[in-house]
């Protein structure tokens, strides 16, 4: 996951509006064709999907932090190994997508200078801190279980390149779900403290997780032209009820209870009513002020700024390799 | 306890210690690539910790798993080498850490796989030099071209290297317990291992134009359970939750 209120550039046009070119990509579009890299594709789809792929890119590097916070603290050398596993594939995640953003003409340092300077973000989820070991599995079954639920989707999207992407990341990140799924089943088995920990978790990300989705169709202004371009291909209402659904029995399981008094089956519409997360805090969020914003930045920034004469010295080094060779030959 | 027990504890120890110090870089290496490697390489060291300490459990035969004796010791009775414990640093100082202890990992695995009389030992050995090979290939490389890089770069190894250099000495001591398992054919005398690897390093280093400092003083103590500071601090977090919980299980 992890795109939220992506802005879309170009205002959604009709047919008669569209010129030739437009009109014959969205008939491809529309016929369910993939875009490739050497296609020619309007400008604003470009850009919307840089930011969405870079969005997406940059969450899960930053994602790292929350749960890296728990690496060295783990509580058995398998549940370590396992979480070292699952940050090393979100890094891996990550690369992917970088990989895919360049075939748009944009380059992965360009994308991290943007990311430190405020200019691109990253999902709101990485803004809330992980205070205990139950909320590393809390991460696990409900932000990896909301980013499959748009991910799944995004399989479908319309550029190739992201598309098969997403095909990649689903498969690792459904053994993330599982195994902070597993972590659940044994806070939530075990010795009260133990499920105290796992409750406090469910109460602590629960909306963020809501979040995640981004806003409520009826304010989410930037859907209509990536729905038509297929850059997304769910709502964010669409998605938000479905992981809604999926969750709501993997709680009873657990024997936690969902910090939600209006949380009721709703026959006639074949899911779940629930109440919506506080809008005003995801705005507080994304504008910087979450519990965590700027200590994550920090240490991004940190990690690049503190990095510079490793990149550096590693150039250097192939420009030298690269002089000697010339001057062989 | 029995050389064996005690050779696998050290073993154990050097790879968990190690691993923690690596997990630590996680989502703060200075590219992404260092991020998947560093993560790949503490997760070797991990999985390595799980079968020299479950060996280490059963050959001493009280019932302890490799969780017991990760997480309910104290620094004493740990052996791991005091290189291993020695802070991150920069991106240098944990670079030249593991490229020094990977040029001993490397050659005592292997020598372990091909001739360790105790098959358990030779079974983990085979297991994990597959790994250490790749994690030595990296580590030598990015130490030659870190080291002849820019003159910043040069010059951090260099500190590096002299930051780390007094550590790598008590690698090749030998005591009563590496007496007995030489004897027995269990484990090479670690003394034998010096020559290939101060060729191995000097080569590298060679290639990287940093120079090999010349004191050759060594700190000991890790291997009998005289630490330094460092680990008590290491040990403080990784142990904190089954501590604080001791009737839990996670």
């Amino acid at each position: 996951m992890y795109a939220q209120m992506v802005k879309s550039t170009g205002t959604l046009k009709t047919r008669e509006e569209m010129d030739e070119r437009e009109r014959a990509f969205q008939d491809r579009i529309d016929a369910g064709e993939k875009i490739e890299p050497q296609d020619w594709m309007p400008e604003g789809y470009r850009k919307t999907l840089i930011r969405q792929i870079g969005q997406h890119a940059h969450s899960e590097i930053v994602g790292q932090l929350p749960e890296g916070n728990w690496i060295t603290r783990a509580p058995t050398l398998e549940r370590k190994a396992i979480l070292l596993a699952k940050v090393q594939d979100e890094a891996g995640h990550g690369l992917y997508l970088y990989c895919a953003a360049e075939t748009l003409g944009v380059s992965r340092d360009e994308m991290t200078e943007k990311l430190h300077d405020g200019k691109m973000k990253y999902s709101s989820i990485f803004n809330y801190p992980t205070l205990t070991w139950a909320d590393i599995g809390a991460v696990g079954w409900l932000v990896d279980g909301a980013a499959i639920m748009n991910q799944v989707a995004l399989q479908r999207t319309s550029y190739g390149p992201y598309s098969r992407a997403m095909v990649r990341i689903c498969k690792e990140e459904s053994f993330h779900q599982r195994q902070g799924y597993s972590i659940m089943m044994t806070m939530a088995a075990g010795t009260p403290e133990q499920k105290r920990m796992a409750q406090d978790a469910l109460d602590r990300l629960w909306y963020p997780s809501l979040m995640m989705f981004g806003p409520s169709d009826k304010d989410s202004v930037h859907s209509a032209q990536s729905m038509a371009w297929k850059i997304k291909v769910s709502t964010n209402d669409e998605l938000r009820q479905k992981f809604v659904d999926q969750t709501v029995p993997q709680a009873e399981y657990l024997g936690l209870t969902i910090p939600d008094e209006k949380l009721d089956w709703n026959e006639a519409k074949g899911g779940y009513d629930f109440s919506e997360p506080d809008w005003q805090e995801f705005h507080d969020v994304l504008a910087g002020n979450g519990p965590c914003n700027a200590d994550r930045m920090s240490a991004r920034r940190t990690a690049w700024e503190d990095g510079a004469w490793y990149r550096d010295g590693l150039v250097a080094h192939a420009n030298k390799r690269a002089a000697q060779r010339m001057a062989a030959e | 306890m029995s050389a064996l027990c005690e050779f696998a504890l050290r073993m154990g120890d050097n790879t968990l210690i190690l691993g923690h110090r690596v997990s630590e870089w996680c989502g703060h290496a200075p590219v992404l690539e260092e991020d998947i490697a560093l993560a790949n390489t503490a997760l070797d060291l991990i999985g390595q910790t799980q079968m020299w300490l479950g060996l280490a459990g059963e050959v001493e035969g009280n019932g302890r798993t490799a969780d017991h004796l990760a997480y309910k010791r104290d620094a004493w009775d740990f052996r791991n080498v005091l290189l291993v414990e020695r802070p991150n640093g920069d991106f240098g100082q944990t670079l030249m850490r593991q490229f020094l202890f990977d040029a001993w990992h490397h050659p005592m695995l292997k020598w372990l796989s091909e001739n360790s009389a105790e098959k358990r030992v030779a079974e983990i050995a085979e297991k994990a030099v597959r790994e250490a090979a790749y994690h030595l290939e990296r580590s030598a490389d990015l130490v030659i071209r870190l080291g002849d890089g820019t003159d910043e770069s040069h010059r951090r190894m260099q500190d590096a290297l002299a930051y780390h250099w007094t550590y790598t000495g008590e690698m090749f001591e030998a005591d009563a317990v590496d007496g007995e398992l030489a004897d027995a054919g269990v484990a090479p005398d670690p003394a034998a291992m010096k020559p290939g690897w101060d060729a191995l390093v000097g080569d590298v280093l060679a290639e990287a134009t940093l120079a090999v400092p010349e004191n050759d003083f060594a700190h000991k103590g890790g291997r009998r359970g005289q630490h330094a500071e460092h680990l008590g601090h290491i040990l403080a977090s990784m142990q904190f939750l089954p501590r604080a919980y001791p009737d839990a299980r996670w």
